[in-house]
């Protein structure tokens, strides 16, 4: 064994890159709970690639036959309504996993100095993730599929000039077509899955190259003992193997219970229209985007002019790319953080989280009130970080993490 | 703090259900129980649903055979009496009328029924298979009130008769009596929207009875990987 091992390592640098990723990568030892979600969202994109690939053998982007052939695969193909049901929830999955995800960086300061561009690659992987998971939900051709992009792509008609010709180039034709649902399958099942692997590989790269940050925020790589190990590092295989492992199990359970017991998620994973054949000369009394697009999609009716409303909403995405350079603390874990911050953290969660319901109910007087005070509060976060981090009463951080 | 996020965290993971899909009159919905596993109200459903439905929608997406491997219908039997439309049991479920002379009747061709429970909701079938009440001013002579101005006519009159609508309090009286008693009538149309139901996802029943043990097996898994978690990690302090 170790002979073929030598053979191919004088060849390709395969233990060394065990090593240097897996068995050698010291990774702090008081990683929590939130810990789990980066290996979990790396099982979804698996799974989801996996499961993506079978119904690409059955589906059929043609908008005469999409429809039916979704169905086909839910009825005749074998096992074909347990791939299409993962694939389903596992888009959902994929999105509550990535905004926990994002959650732990904002709390635990992951973001932060010298992580920049590890915060950059993950915000670029959500980015086209969302793009992805539009894409993909085109595919169905279901009323909501078709209404759904239908309005989507019209927000880039609200760009001055150019706007209109642009939405048109997007779909291919004056409204959302067959021309717009093949070339939503070519982004769908190759061009956006190639750079969501490619992004994945430098996000893990640019992990490895800085450490993980954790629960305490300490650098680890500060405390080193005689060989040059972390003193509060551990191996990340087998130590983080096998609790990643209990986290994975444990995700499998809820993510089974759903699948198996309520795939349509209450109507939030599979809508109800969706299960009526796209109609072009039929717009649907209420069209919601997926419940993941819903925080944004308030911000842009909580705006009162349509271009503007679309800046916004770009905007909204945009600030959290800034988000290293708008933090003045020193401080990273909101344990040692002052209560300026804590607060704001707080109020922008309540805000995320109230903009996302908001953006599932209809534009009533009451309702566009209250999307426009948590437009606002979504975006003071941002905007007043400098000034609120920098005067805020951190506390201070411990020399080595602790076992809080 | 902490308990504040991870309380906001879990609301936001609970964002409860949609809301349900309101008939557009706004008319509360009579709720039906789905009972998948009553195998005798399908084969009834089935029954109802060839006979009266199937003349005018069609469902394309449903098989025939699978129908009678779900319902423990023999396949001869299905063909003797529940086939009227083709004569190859490996079939989807299509209509002998045309869509341009569906058009030229009703004024809309009659959509698909496959997958209308979950499109529409068994809640919502339920209500308004018996819910037709006569109206004049309508060209089938009836009218629905989950579903203003419906072109489809009172096909089940015979078994429920026909029902007037007092304009004023909504309510809605017998005004002929049908084959069935009402209580008789709700259970017929249950069976038919179990049946609609069960056309909707076939593989549901698969799904549930394979769900149990997927889940029994996680849970077994789980805790063998805490206990090994918990064995590598004696040496961590």
């Amino acid at each position: 064994m170790s002979k073929i091992m030598d053979w191919v390592d004088a060849r390709f640098p395969a233990t060394k890159m065990w090593k240097e990723h897996i068995s050698e990568y010291y990774a702090p030892k008081n990683f929590n709970f939130w810990y789990y979600f980066g290996s979990l969202a790396l099982l979804i994109l698996v799974m989801q690639i996996i499961t993506g690939i079978f119904l690409t053998m059955n589906y059929k982007p043609d908008a005469e036959l999409a429809f039916a052939s979704v169905e086909y695969i839910m009825r005749d193909v074998e096992w074909g309504w347990l791939i299409r049901y993962l694939h389903s929830t596992g888009a959902s999955a994929f999105f509550v996993v990535i905004y926990l995800h994002m959650f732990r960086g904002l709390m635990y300061g992951s973001y932060k100095q010298p992580r920049e561009l590890l915060w950059i690659f993950g915000m670029l992987l959500y980015v086209v993730l969302m793009a992805e998971a539009f894409m993909g939900y085109l595919l169905p051709w279901g009323q909501m599929s078709y209404w759904g992009a239908q309005v989507i792509i019209s927000l880039f008609g609200a760009i001055p000039v150019v706007g209109e010709q642009l939405a048109l180039w997007i779909r291919g034709d004056f409204v959302v077509a067959d021309a717009t649902l093949n070339r939503f399958f070519a982004f769908h099942v190759i061009a956006l899955p190639v750079v969501l692997l490619g992004l994945v590989v430098m996000h893990i790269l640019a992990l490895h190259e800085v450490g993980s940050n954790n629960p305490d925020g300490v650098e680890i790589k500060k405390n080193k003992d005689a060989n040059g190990k972390p003193v509060d590092g551990i191996p990340f295989h087998p130590y983080y193997t096998v609790k990643d492992l209990v986290g994975v199990v444990g995700f499998l359970f809820i993510f089974a219970l759903v699948l198996f017991y309520a795939p349509e998620g209450g109507g939030w994973f599979l809508e109800k229209d969706n299960f009526v054949p796209a109609d072009p000369l039929k717009t649907p009394e209420h069209i919601v985007p997926l419940w993941y697009f819903t925080p944004f999609y308030a911000i842009l009716r909580a705006v009162p002019d349509k271009l503007f409303g679309v800046v916004a909403m770009g905007l909204a995405i945009v600030v959290l790319f800034l988000l290293p350079w708008l933090d003045r603390s020193k401080v990273r874990s909101v344990r040692y953080r002052g209560p300026y911050f804590r607060t704001a953290l707080l109020l922008f969660v309540i805000s995320f989280v109230a903009l996302g319901y908001l953006g599932t109910q209809p534009a009533t007087s009451l309702y566009t009130l209250l999307a426009r005070v948590f437009t606002i509060i979504y975006f003071a976060f941002f905007i007043l970080m400098p000034i609120y981090t920098k005067f805020d009463k951190d506390k201070a951080v411990p020399e080595r993490v602790t076992n809080q | 703090m902490k308990a504040l996020i991870i309380a906001a965290v879990m609301a936001m993971l609970s964002l409860g259900s949609a809301p349900l899909m309101a008939a557009s009159s706004g008319v509360a919905l009579d709720h039906f129980e789905v009972d998948l596993r009553d195998q005798a109200s399908l084969q009834r459903g089935a029954q109802i649903f060839t006979n009266y439905c199937l003349s005018c929608h069609s469902a394309s997406l449903m098989r025939y055979n699978r129908m009678a491997k779900d319902l423990g219908i023999s396949e001869e039997l299905v063909i003797e009496n529940l086939m009227f439309t083709t004569d190859k049991i490996g079939n989807t479920m299509d209509v002998a009328m045309r869509p341009e002379d569906a058009k030229k009747w009703f004024g809309v061709t009659p959509p698909d029924l496959s997958v209308i429970a979950r499109a529409r909701g068994t809640d919502w079938l339920y209500s308004y298979l018996r819910h037709f009440y006569l109206d004049d001013t309508r060209p089938m002579g009836t009218n629905n009130p989950f579903l203003v101005n419906a072109s489809m006519p009172h096909v089940l009159w015979e078994q429920q008769g026909f029902l007037e609508k007092d304009l004023e309090t909504g309510e809605m009286t017998v005004v002929r009596e049908g084959e069935l008693t009402p209580h008789q009538y709700d259970e017929y149309v249950g069976d038919l929207v179990n049946f609609l139901a069960y056309i909707s996802e076939p593989s549901k029943l698969q799904r549930l009875a394979l769900g149990k043990w997927v889940l029994l097996y996680l849970a077994l898994f789980f805790v063998i990987a805490l206990a090994l978690k918990k064995a590598y990690w004696k040496d961590v302090h």
